[in-house]
């Protein structure tokens, strides 16, 4: 399969009267893990809000699954197949794990009513995945660790079996093991076949795990190629690779 | 002697309880105090003895009215007024202001159409039956009230706790934002919430006015601050906090009405939850309250 599961054209975005985003290009094909790298304030959270919803775009268009979403709310844009595992994790600190892992899964069940037995296949597959959430699905989110915190952002998103993730800075805030660990996880993500955007500052460790990069400059693509390519782009090796 | 005031006690908490638990609901998932809430109380009053004693409905068949046109009345109010404040992002005490002025109006138009004199439900409608358990003599009608109030809380606490709805609402609690990112539709279940509240809030005014069987356009105001009263005492937010302090406020005002002095049972109720709140001054149940982006 080739086709893109998530394609962005000459998205502006911002906020107020400040430009953030100044005309935005990128594609992720089904299947595939595309790093989004760059700077800090380059504009790589901003392109993600403006693809989930969280900031509606100004121009331009987000295709997710060959349907046009830009100016949708977030929650149709979700319920549409786009999961987005925000920068900070943003899990309910005041919910139990389980209660999160549940809600990733409301827009993909029937509303309101869902009890637990309907998302039971889905609960399995990210407890599989990550089996600490399974010892932990009784204990507030807020008392998890960075790391913890992490896993369930992703497993949350995992749970609406999404058409494409958006992953905001996983390694954020979070020990060198920590950070090992979550490459890790987004290495199994992989396998496992699931289409992924990640934006990371950890630009090395990105393009390890990555089929297809782009670097971010002031709120538009830079550059943009395989791994292998732009660790010839010297521009990029003294930028971000240095 | 006691069991009976227990009774009493039990009685008017758990309509307290109700109350406040609508009115803590609203606060913790849109974070508006909607100062509304106790002129939707007293529609609800109004709703039940129009429909049982102009249609000659059974009891029941109010309280579903009540319910139904106070949570009407209570989706009005999000849709039409905080729904646009929420839009243009108005601070706190923005929303508060705009409800004080909802209640004007509503206690208002119910001067206009119902008169200030005091309504009743006609006596023959009220259930009548008595029980006696030992000395203490309780009324069908008190059990009733305490029935419906926990059957209500109950549903909402396991609809809160046990299904995607109430994990959606906790959720938005929490942050809006990060909740609209799972697909949950934020402003559908703010209107849902408010919508409920008021509903409960209606019932509960109902539940009141056919215990002491007296309505007036006026009713609604002592006990938005009872309500407020029970909120702040149960930790804002809170939805077993509203249960606990409600239950609280019932049992301290009887009590002291009983034990005290008949005149000062107010009096003695707020100085009560006034103590409390010098020892935990952000309820029995309060967190820090700062709702993230």
């Amino acid at each position: 399969m080739t086709t893109d599961m998530l394609r962005v054209d000459n998205l502006h975005a911002g906020y107020g009267l400040a430009e953030v985003l100044t005309g935005v290009n990128l594609e992720v094909k089904a299947g595939t893990v595309v790093a989004l790298i760059g700077a800090n304030g380059a504009g790589k959270t901003t392109t993600m809000r403006a693809i989930s919803g969280l900031l509606t775009p100004r121009q331009g268009r987000v295709v997710v699954a060959e349907k046009e979403v830009q100016g949708l709310p977030a929650s149709r844009i979700a319920r549409l197949g786009l999961a987005h595992a925000p920068e900070g994790r943003r899990v309910f600190g005041p919910l139990s794990v389980e209660d999160n892992l549940l809600l990733g899964a409301y827009s993909a069940l029937p509303h309101f009513f869902g009890f637990h037995g309907r998302a039971a296949a889905e609960l399995e597959r990210v407890y599989a995945l990550f089996p600490r959430l399974k010892e932990r699905r009784r204990q507030l989110a807020g008392t998890l660790s960075g790391g913890e915190q992490q896993m369930l952002a992703i497993g949350r998103a995992l749970m609406s079996r999404p058409k494409a993730m958006l992953l905001d800075e996983p390694s954020m805030g979070l020990a060198p093991v920590i950070v090992q660990e979550v490459f890790a996880i987004i290495r199994r993500l992989k396998a496992e076949g699931i289409t992924l955007l990640l934006v990371e500052q950890f630009a090395k460790s990105a393009l390890e795990v990555a089929d297809y990069a782009y670097v971010m400059e002031r709120g538009r693509i830079a550059v943009a190629g395989t791994p292998a390519e732009l660790r010839q782009d010297e521009r990029v090796l003294a930028a971000y690779l240095g | 002697m006691l069991e009976q005031q227990l009774v009493n006690a039990l009685t008017l908490g758990s309509v307290y309880a109700l109350f406040a638990l609508g009115f803590t609901l609203v606060f913790g998932v849109l974070a508006v105090i909607n100062l509304s809430h106790g002129a939707v109380f007293m529609v609800g009053s109004y709703a039940a003895a129009l429909v049982v004693t102009r249609f000659e409905a059974p009891l029941w068949v109010g309280l579903l009215a009540a319910m139904a046109i106070s949570g009407l009345i209570g989706l009005a109010i999000d849709v039409v007024i905080l729904k646009r404040l929420r839009a243009r992002k108005a601070p706190h005490l923005i929303p508060m202001i705009a409800t004080i002025g909802v209640t004007i109006v509503i206690t208002s138009a119910a001067q206009g159409l119902f008169g200030v004199e005091v309504q009743r439900f006609p006596e023959e409608m009220l259930p009548a039956g008595d029980f006696t358990v030992g000395d203490v003599h309780v009324r069908a009608l008190e059990l009733g009230i305490i029935a419906v109030s926990f059957l209500l809380m109950a549903v909402l606490f396991f609809a809160l706790r046990r299904t995607q709805l109430g994990r959606a609402l906790r959720a938005i609690a929490e942050s809006p934002k990060a909740a609209s990112l799972l697909g949950i539709n934020v402003e559908g279940l703010f209107h849902l919430t408010s919508f409920t509240a008021a509903a409960l809030g209606g019932v509960a005014g109902a539940l009141i006015s056919l215990n002491f069987n007296a309505i007036t356009p006026f009713m609604g105001q002592p006990m938005l601050h009872k309500g407020i009263a029970v909120i702040i005492l149960g930790g804002m937010g809170d939805i077993r906090g509203a249960l606990i302090g409600g239950l609280f406020l019932g049992f301290a005002e009887v009590m002291s009405k009983a034990y005290i002095s008949s005149q000062m049972g107010d009096a003695v109720a707020f100085g009560l939850l006034f103590l409390v709140l010098l020892v935990r001054p952000s309820g029995l149940f309060g967190r820090v309250l700062e709702r993230k982006a």
